[in-house]
This record gives structure tokens, C-alpha cells and sequence, in this order.
């Protein structure tokens, strides 16, 4: 048996621990054979973009306003945390051919 | 005129020529040969360019071109050793290798601006060129499934590539 003290101080970190993320989503954008999928993703303005590049070539997520550019390199997945609202076109500056389009609701 | 046929160029239309009006399919092992030996004359065309390009348009792209067929060409010399296939020199990989040397000698006379537009039409055509060999001659020739599909990712990228250069070359004017 824990102290009771020590009991709560545990039950009080778990629930903060649980607490801070709750509302917010981690969405996956893949890049595969040259292409971004899904080509129109929605999210929400705190929420963690799971970029997973599939390729053997380095991709970049730069949109086209500026509010991002994400690179990222062969075969590995990096995440960011998405900070403005707004409908973003994005593409990769390696390879302009792949386009995509993040909605980002407040 | 500082845009000439290039004569690696020729030699890939040889390629999809004169080798198919003999029936002669190219085999996988010249397949991966030709194809790793076109992405290492890219690589030393973008080399030379990261060194004399002034423009930075043209300087990022040759960047990208290193980048990307270097991760090609990896990746091709990963799949011959897993198939254990020996990639097979051959006449074209020949003539292809000695007609980019001599034309990187004919850039390396060239400079500023000059160089610039030379290099990115370069480029153009050969791209050209390289993705009319993969789609007529090379991927429908290619039997194992790995090598096409690699070969198939390649054509996808390069003709990325020739709209790149031919963006860049529009922007030099």
C-alpha cells in the first residue's frame, strides 16, 4: 500500500497528464511515390500534423503563405504543431509537382 | 545557338532506335546499367553546376538533381545486390558515359549566364530524352517487378525534374 500522500500526489500527475492533451488530434499526411495523400485534410489549430515520408527522397511541406515549411527527410516521419488558422496550399519545394491543401479550423 | 543535340542524347535515341529495329530487348543487368549510369552523369553535370552556376535557381535545382538521383541510384544498387543481379556494361551505357564527358568539357569552357542557360537546356533535353528511353525501351523491357517499379518511381521523378529545369530555363531569359 502507497502512503495516501503519495497516492495522491500520483492520481493528481496522471490527471494533469491526461487533462492537457484531451482536445487535440494528431492528423497523418503521408508522401508516397510522389504523391501527398489525403490531397485535403482538415484540422484545427493546436493539433499535431504527422508528416510520414514514404519515399527515398527528401520532401519538404512548405506552404505557400509562408505559416509553414516542414522537411523532411527519406523514410521518416516528423510531426508539427499547427499555430494559425486558415486554408493553407502547400507543396513540396524539391518537387513542385506534389500539392496539397490543409484546411486549419481556429 | 548554345543548345546542340546533346550527344548523350543521341545515344539514348540509338538506344530506343537502332536496338529495337534489331529485336534486341535490353536485359535487366543492362537495364540497371544504363539506368544507374544515366543518373550518374546527371549527378556529375549538377556537380559541376553546384561549382559554376551563378544563378541560385539554377544552383538549388542542381542541388536537388544530386539529392534525388543519388537516392535513386542507391536504391538501385540496394535492389541489384538483393536480386544478386551484376548490373551488365553495354554499348550504350558506353557511348552514353563518353559522349556526357564530352559534353560536360563543352560547359566547362562556358561561363556566368552563359553556363547558366547551357546547363538548364542541357538539362531539359535530357531529361527528355532519359524519360522517352524509360517509358518506349526500358520499363516495358524490364522482366523483374522491382526493377520496373524503381524504374517507373524514376520516370515519375525525372519528368518532375524536366518541368523543373524547364521552369528554370524559362526563368533565365
Amino acid at each position: 500500500m502507497l502512503p495516501r500522500r503519495t497516492f495522491l500526489i500520483v492520481t493528481a500527475l496522471i490527471a494533469g497528464a491526461i487533462a492537457v492533451p484531451a482536445h487535440a488530434a494528431t492528423i497523418q499526411i503521408v508522401m508516397d511515390d510522389l504523391v501527398v495523400s489525403p490531397a485535403q485534410a482538415t484540422a484545427k489549430v493546436g493539433d499535431t500534423i504527422e508528416w510520414i515520408n514514404k519515399d527515398i527522397f527528401a520532401h519538404t511541406a512548405t506552404a505557400r503563405n509562408g505559416d509553414f515549411d516542414v522537411a523532411m527527410p527519406p523514410k521518416k516521419t516528423v510531426t508539427s504543431v499547427l499555430k494559425k488558422a486558415g486554408t493553407v496550399e502547400y507543396y513540396c519545394r524539391f518537387h513542385p509537382n506534389m500539392k496539397a491543401v490543409l484546411t486549419i479550423a481556429p | 545557338m548554345f543548345v546542340r543535340l546533346s550527344a548523350a542524347i543521341a545515344a539514348l535515341s540509338l538506344l530506343g532506335g537502332a536496338a529495337l529495329a534489331q529485336g534486341a530487348k535490353p536485359t535487366d543487368p543492362q537495364i540497371a546499367h544504363i539506368a544507374y549510369t544515366a543518373g550518374v552523369i546527371d549527378i556529375a553535370a549538377a556537380k559541376q553546376a553546384i561549382t559554376k552556376a551563378s544563378n541560385k535557381d539554377v544552383k538549388a535545382f542542381a542541388e536537388g538533381m544530386v539529392r534525388d538521383h543519388e537516392a535513386v541510384n542507391k536504391q538501385a544498387l540496394d535492389l541489384v545486390k538483393k536480386l544478386k543481379v551484376t548490373p551488365e556494361d553495354n554499348d550504350t551505357s558506353k557511348t552514353l558515359s563518353k559522349q556526357a564527358a564530352d559534353k560536360l568539357a563543352e560547359l566547362a569552357k562556358l561561363k556566368g549566364t552563359e553556363y547558366d542557360k547551357a546547363y538548364v537546356a542541357n538539362e531539359v533535353a535530357y531529361h527528355k530524352a532519359v524519360n522517352g528511353a524509360l517509358e518506349t525501351l526500358l520499363i516495358p523491357s524490364a522482366s523483374n517487378d522491382e526493377l520496373k517499379s524503381l524504374l517507373q518511381t524514376g520516370l515519375k521523378l525525372f519528368q518532375g525534374h524536366q518541368q523543373h529545369a524547364e521552369h528554370v530555363a524559362a526563368g533565365l531569359k
